[in-house]
């Protein structure tokens, strides 16, 4: 997964690669970076989780904030809507790689720059073979 | 890692809100995990957390307070009379009573590149709610 945005920032910066487990049984705590959607909209958000509320039964209720932003997720999320679910979540942050991404978005927005790497990385290949 | 606070219960609408002031005294630098901002560590995402038990909620956790803490930065965490930065409203009237309320501080270790992990900080401390609301105290 890419990173688009700064609501990350200083941890995650636009480009950066995140590493994602998408466990059901793991549970949602605190602290967690999780990857979900917001009903209706396409791109899926990052943000760490600031609140739960757990019932006997496993059913969960959550709020999240980036840590770059002042406030709170509540004014992203559906009309109406107050908290996340489980089923909102798509994935778990386990890892990340910095900056590699950006490699991708450039190999995406500039067809010359995606020819050139991959005639680099050819090149790179050849010579290693020796 | 140590840990004071002190507390009341405020309501509002129809949810328990309570405030909690507190003191933070940490050495991240020299404690059990020892070196902990090594050549692959960027910043540690501190946070303190309240969990606790209620009748509607089996488990319910609230991040009272967060702070990034950039490499370089000072890692001994000396706060007094801190108030939380979030509001700790509960889903319900859980607070009120409440005499568990279990503050803890954990971190998330952000490398340079690699694996996220979240560490639970040793030493945590029970807070108990009053059993009747404060009316007018200020905040």
């Amino acid at each position: 997964l890419l990173f688009f945005s700064g609501s990350m920032e200083p941890a995650f910066h636009r480009g950066d690669l995140l590493f994602l487990t998408n466990r059901i049984e793991d549970p949602i705590r605190v602290g967690e970076i999780v990857v979900f959607r917001i009903e209706g909209r396409e791109i899926p958000i990052v943000h760490r989780v600031l609140k739960i509320h757990e019932k006997r039964n496993g059913d969960i209720k959550f709020l999240t904030k980036g840590d770059n932003n002042a406030v709170d997720d509540r004014g992203l999320y559906k009309q109406g809507q107050h908290w996340l679910e489980k089923k909102d979540v798509v994935g778990r942050a386990r890892g990340f790689v910095p900056y590699i991404g950006i490699v991708t978005i450039l190999m995406n927005d500039y067809p010359k720059f995606k020819y050139a790497v991959l005639f680099l990385l050819g090149l790179f290949v050849l010579v290693h073979r020796e | 890692l140590r840990k004071n606070v002190e507390d009341f219960t405020g309501p509002r609408e129809r949810s328990d809100l309570g405030f909690v002031t507190f003191d933070i005294t940490a050495d991240i630098l020299n404690g059990k995990i020892g070196s902990i901002f090594d050549w692959n560590v960027k910043q540690l995402f501190l946070y303190l957390s309240a969990e606790y038990s209620t009748k509607n909620n089996a488990l319910n956790q609230v991040v009272l307070w967060d702070k990034i803490m950039l490499r370089g930065d000072n890692p001994r965490l000396s706060l007094k009379d801190m108030k939380s930065k979030y509001f700790f409203f509960d889903d319900g009237n859980g607070l009120k009573g409440n005499r568990n309320i279990t503050l803890t501080l954990s971190w998330n270790v952000v490398p340079n590149a690699g694996i996220l992990p979240l560490v639970t900080g040793s030493g945590h401390v029970s807070v108990p709610f009053p059993d009747t609301y404060e009316t007018t105290k200020s905040y």
